[in-house]
């Protein structure tokens, strides 16, 4: 009842949104249910089972003022999961206020944050801790403590960004899957920086576009968002333990849009305390549209991940080519679908992925996401998934 | 009728179509021109605009799904316009913005703001003939009227819904184009588009668009309350009406680029 009088409030708002000095409130949101099918037990102990419910719901409450010169953005997230205590959790995804002025704006608060370019991942895009819990296609990102200031200038924007505040990446549970042989200890993690999780980070981007391309540079310094792990024992038991090492980074990204052709690439020249490095992610993407004179568009995806660290890295990309083909079918319920294969040229082992979703009436949609990996090789790092081939079924209701 | 009297009238009408083109070589494309560009420079000189349209999209069977999109628009004279649309409905796309800076030759520059990954995609612009947001209306139908994307021919005054119109067929240069030509009816008071039909690349007809209740904003700017546009072909509908026309906004360039459409709500 209490909701439905806030979308009241919020649409009849909406209908004047030009009016001085008004207060706008809008609650929007998803609720999700997802059933993930396993194709066979887990390799590891605690792992004997092949599905597993789990739920989540992620409201966005958010108020605008002084003349839509000033806003504030509210956005907790919940997951209860059936199996894994670790990946029932929550996060603020955003608590935010944001001031507009003629040629600048300051946005303060927890925030999410997106650099990049490619598809199959974004060195580039360093501020947010991965919510890895959520999903292996790291989309999914915990809040950031951050004040952001951004300038439009004629040549492009610049962004600096204060970041007071670390957040350790999430890992799944002794009863979790898709995980390693051994559990992340939450109690275990070490920094190099002697004020630990609250080392004030820096950065700034300069991003612009021009004709028919985008590119941005950017500069961060401070805590790696990707750790290095140690094996440990913690109350007599082996567990891991993730070390945050301070880093200096600084990275381009650009893409050509020329008539069907997405030309895409990043880099990234890392600096910390073991060794200096580069790597890469290059690629391309092709779109026919309107294929057998239909509405369908299908894209193509190529893209060649590397690292100058090689076999060293802790990045899954580092010498890795990926593919996909991405179907969009413009239809009413705006169906779409990716398949893809990323194939390691170091380990020889190869992952699949399909990923489909459709809209259902007005306020649902449903998605399909199903893995299966062929990374028979104990040397490659991803070989801890090998027996977690999966398909899940999200179901999302939307308000 | 027979072949023979077929034949002849192929020959006659040929005939009369070959002594015509070869009397006025170019008037009918040239007054087809005017007519358009008349239409055009009638409407130009509105600076900017905000609206919110609603469509209401109906398949065969008469299913009804509801888009929900506001925009803003920024005149450029001697250019395509620029403008900011904000999807509202459904709800799954609820704050997805597109960007796009049209442009009287050459390839449209488009970015599309994906708020759940909070990621702006600079997409190709070459996808103009198809649907939006799974509407009828393709890309091309909602993008602005520029005198440099056609070749006219006309074709003569017909009887149409307000009095007279001046009726001009339009042939697109673009060779991404999902069409071989259009026939729009032009009132001939006040140089209204009120009526489209669409051709296929293969010249068959494939929709027809219908402009109603138009107002005038400004003293100056007709602009129709209601589009109506129904595929042949399909037997598929889209109803798009237009609310809260607001002209002199004060909208400038600084409205348009990648910071805005991240925060467009």
């Amino acid at each position: 009842m209490k909701r439905i009088a806030w979308i009241a409030i919020g649409s009849g708002l909406l209908m004047q949104p030009a009016l001085a000095d008004e207060l706008f409130f809008e609650a929007t949101g998803k609720i999700s249910t997802e059933v993930t099918f396993y194709a066979a037990d887990g390799q590891f102990a605690n792992q004997n089972y092949r599905t597993n419910l789990s739920l989540s719901a992620e409201p966005e409450f958010y108020w605008q003022w002084n003349e839509q010169r000033d806003s504030l953005t509210f956005s907790p997230f919940f997951r209860k999961d059936q199996r894994d205590s670790e990946r029932t959790h929550a996060d603020i995804r955003e608590l935010s206020w944001v001031h507009l002025a003629e040629n600048w704006e300051l946005r303060t608060g927890l925030r999410k944050v997106f650099w990049g370019v490619t598809e199959f991942q974004n060195l580039v895009d360093v501020i947010n801790q991965k919510d890895q819990v959520e999903g292996l296609d790291k989309e999914h990102k915990l809040g950031q403590p951050m004040i952001n200031l951004s300038l439009v200038k004629d040549w492009g924007i610049v962004d600096f960004y204060l970041l007071p505040g670390f957040r350790e990446q999430t890992y799944a549970g002794a009863n979790g899957r898709l995980r390693a042989g051994l559990v992340v200890s939450d109690d275990a993690t070490t920094y190099q920086a002697t004020n630990r999780e609250k080392h004030i980070d820096l950065a700034a981007r300069w991003s612009h576009s021009l004709d028919v391309y985008d590119f941005g540079a950017h500069w961060y310094k401070g805590t790696d968002r990707s750790p290095q792990y140690k094996a440990i024992s913690e109350h007599g038991k082996p567990v891991l333990s993730a070390h945050y090492q301070q880093i200096e980074q600084v990275g381009l990204d650009l893409q050509a849009t020329i008539d069907s052709w997405l030309w895409k690439g990043e880099l990234i020249y890392q600096d910390n305390p073991q060794q200096n490095f580069w790597a890469s992610q290059l690629g391309v993407e092709y779109t026919f549209y309107g294929i057998q004179d239909t509405a369908t568009d299908l894209g193509l995806l190529f893209e060649f991940g590397k690292d100058q660290r090689g076999k060293k890295a802790n990045n899954i990309m580092q010498n890795d080519i990926g593919i996909g083909a991405r179907f969009a079918l413009n239809d009413t319920q705006s169906t779409t679908m990716l398949v893809g294969a990323i194939h390691d040229l170091d380990y020889h082992t190869t992952s699949f992925s399909v990923e489909a979703e459709r809209r259902i009436g007005d306020d649902w949609k449903a998605s399909i996401e199903a893995r299966a990996f062929s990374t028979d090789n104990s040397d490659d790092p991803a070989a801890i998934f090998d027996q977690d081939d999966y398909l899940k079924l999200t179901l999302d209701w939307y308000f | 009728m027979n072949i023979k009297q077929l034949t002849t009238s192929i020959i006659a009408s040929s005939v009369l179509a070959l002594s015509a083109t070869t009397a006025f070589a170019g008037a009918a494309e040239d007054q087809g021109m005017a007519i358009s560009k008349e239409a055009k420079a009638r409407d130009e000189g509105w600076v900017d605009m905000t609206a919110s349209m609603n469509m209401v999209l109906r398949n065969k069977q008469g299913q009804e799904s509801i888009r929900e999109i506001r925009m803003k628009v920024l005149e450029i004279i001697g250019d395509g316009d620029k403008s900011l649309s904000i999807f509202d409905r459904p709800r799954d796309v609820k704050g997805t913005a597109f960007l796009s800076f049209s442009h009287t030759s050459g390839a449209d520059d488009q970015w599309l703001y994906l708020p759940a990954l909070k990621r702006v995609k600079r997409i190709a612009s070459r996808n103009k003939s198809g649907p939006f947001m799974g509407s009828e209306f393709s890309f091309e139908d909602l993008a602005s009227f520029e005198i440099e994307k056609y070749t006219y021919k006309f074709i003569g005054e017909q009887p149409c819904a307000i009095g007279s119109c001046l009726v001009v067929e339009q042939y697109p240069t673009d060779k991404n184009s999902g069409y071989k030509k259009r026939i729009v009816w032009i009132d001939k008071a006040e140089y209204r588009m009120l009526k489209t039909d669409f051709y296929d690349r293969k010249n068959s007809l494939l929709k027809t668009l219908t402009s109603e209740q138009f107002q005038q904003y400004k003293g100056k700017f007709w602009r129709p309350s209601l589009m109506k546009m129904v595929n042949h072909q399909s037997k598929k509908s889209t109803d798009l009406s237009y609310k809260q026309y607001k002209f002199g906004n004060g909208l400038t360039a600084a409205d348009f680029n990648k910071n805005t459409l991240k925060r467009a709500r």
